[in-house]
């Protein structure tokens, strides 16, 4: 059963990803007041990469784009698998390291600031997911991911400053403003395209089949905040959808030490304060 | 599905005074949209499938040039946008100039105009959208002898009063 799940979630994952992402472009447009392209671009932008001719500077640099693309598959996996969650963690925060190496492998001076940007990045986010995890233990009594599903009352109810914190962590992860200093999605350019600027053709397709990837499991976490009911799990994965959005537009970029100092004290300490609750 | 639905494109200021500059970028503001036919304003040549050219080529940049031009992966779509960029304009036979980027790399589409009207380029783009589809096929767009295609701009309506 476990075995169908994780299948279902590998082959069904890059199309609601695709989807979750052509809705932020169209959602995006229509803040903007433009018509916006179809719903299923970033479907067709993978098409159109995987029918463009490849251009490597060298092997490791593919290696290390695959290797993203392995260490997402097996987050899902091991989620899916309801296994413990700080390994599901470490599989995530590994995933990004091949981001970062496969940007610091070659000699662009823009795709390496893009990839020092990058571990920036994960310093800022990565002690709110540590807490979203130690905020879980405290409510199932186990790191394991498949108690959470047999908790009577939702994750959210117990929660919610850990919440707001984990959905600045998705901000990041899904390269939003203020907090898109690494690479950039859409029109506006950020180090032109910081660490996936020396990919291109089907190797970029890699890339972005992985981004796929993780829009899902990053979505699929905020439903299994309020796993009890799936319904009121995917409202709520469309209100933080819709929220990410508009800070998105109404934001500036800003720079990478003011997201790791914002990253360190706003949603760290609304974390911790949510923590402290269960001691009270 | 066909490679045509997500062009991306790539814009290069080769010596150019910005006026189609500001005319291209003019093309992806609300009025215009261009990203309802999946365009993507990208800095990344490597990331490219359309490369616009704007401004006449001289003899310092004609090597950057080329040097963009090799790192768009095929198959690619050379538009030329500007009447400077299709010939030299007016710059034509100034002692730097070498003339049109024809000159240096081949070029797909030339969009003549001073600067272009975003209809204009609209158009151009769609017809270069064409012709990455048909060097996808395989199918031969700018063999010897065979005219590129221009397109010429459709004369703009007085103003009232005027």
């Amino acid at each position: 059963m476990t075995l169908v799940w994780c299948l279902l979630a590998l082959v069904l994952g890059p199309f609601v990803g695709a989807l979750i992402m052509g809705a932020d472009r169209k959602v995006t447009a229509r803040i903007q007041g433009r018509k916006g392209p179809p719903l299923l671009q970033p479907a067709y932008d993978v098409v159109k990469l995987l029918q463009k001719s490849p251009i490597a500077l060298n092997r490791v640099q593919i290696f290390y784009a695959w290797l993203h693309l392995a260490f997402l598959l097996m987050t899902i996996v091991l989620l899916v698998m309801g296994s413990d969650l700080l390994l599901v963690l470490f599989a995530h925060a590994f995933a990004a390291i091949a981001l970062v190496l496969g940007g610091m492998c070659v000699r662009s001076p823009y795709s390496r600031i893009g990839s020092q940007r990058k571990i920036m990045q994960i310093i800022a986010y990565e002690p709110t997911l540590i807490l979203v995890v130690v905020g879980i233990y405290f409510c199932c009594g186990s790191f394991r991911a498949a108690d959470v599903l047999a908790l009577k009352t939702p994750l959210l109810a117990q929660l919610p400053l850990v919440f707001l914190a984990y959905l600045a962590a998705v901000a990041i992860k899904l390269d939003k403003s203020p907090f898109d200093v690494a690479t950039s999605h859409h029109a506006h350019q950020e180090l032109i395209k910081g660490v996936t600027l020396e990919y291109s053709g089907p190797y970029l397709a890699i890339i972005e089949v992985a981004h796929f990837y993780e829009v899902f499991l990053l979505f699929g976490i905020i439903v299994a905040f309020w796993a009890t009911n799936p319904l009121a799990g995917i409202a709520l994965a469309s209100f933080s959808f819709f929220l990410q959005t508009v800070v998105d537009n109404a934001c500036a970029r800003l720079t990478s030490l003011w997201m790791v100092r914002f990253m360190w004290t706003v949603p760290l300490l609304l974390a911790l304060s949510n923590l402290a609750w269960f001691y009270a | 599905m066909s490679i045509g639905k997500s062009p991306w494109v790539v814009h290069f200021n080769c010596n150019s005074c910005n006026g189609c500059d500001i005319e291209l970028v003019a093309c992806l503001t609300p009025h215009y949209d261009l990203e309802r036919f999946g365009v993507l304003h990208v800095g990344n040549p490597k990331h490219a499938d359309i490369l616009v050219v704007t401004g006449a080529v001289n003899h310092r940049n004609a090597r950057v040039l080329k040097n963009v031009y090799l790192q768009v992966p095929d198959p690619k779509v050379v538009v030329a946008l500007g009447v400077c960029t299709s010939s030299g304009g007016v710059f034509a036979g100034c002692y730097n100039i070498l003339g049109g980027i024809d000159k240096v790399i081949p070029v797909d589409l030339f969009i003549p105009g001073c600067p272009p009207r975003p209809e204009a380029m609209i158009d151009g783009f769609v017809r270069a959208v064409g012709l990455l589809e048909a060097k996808r096929r395989g199918e031969p767009v700018s063999a010897p002898g065979k005219p590129v295609q221009v397109f010429t701009p459709p004369p703009v309506a007085a103003p009232e009063g005027a």
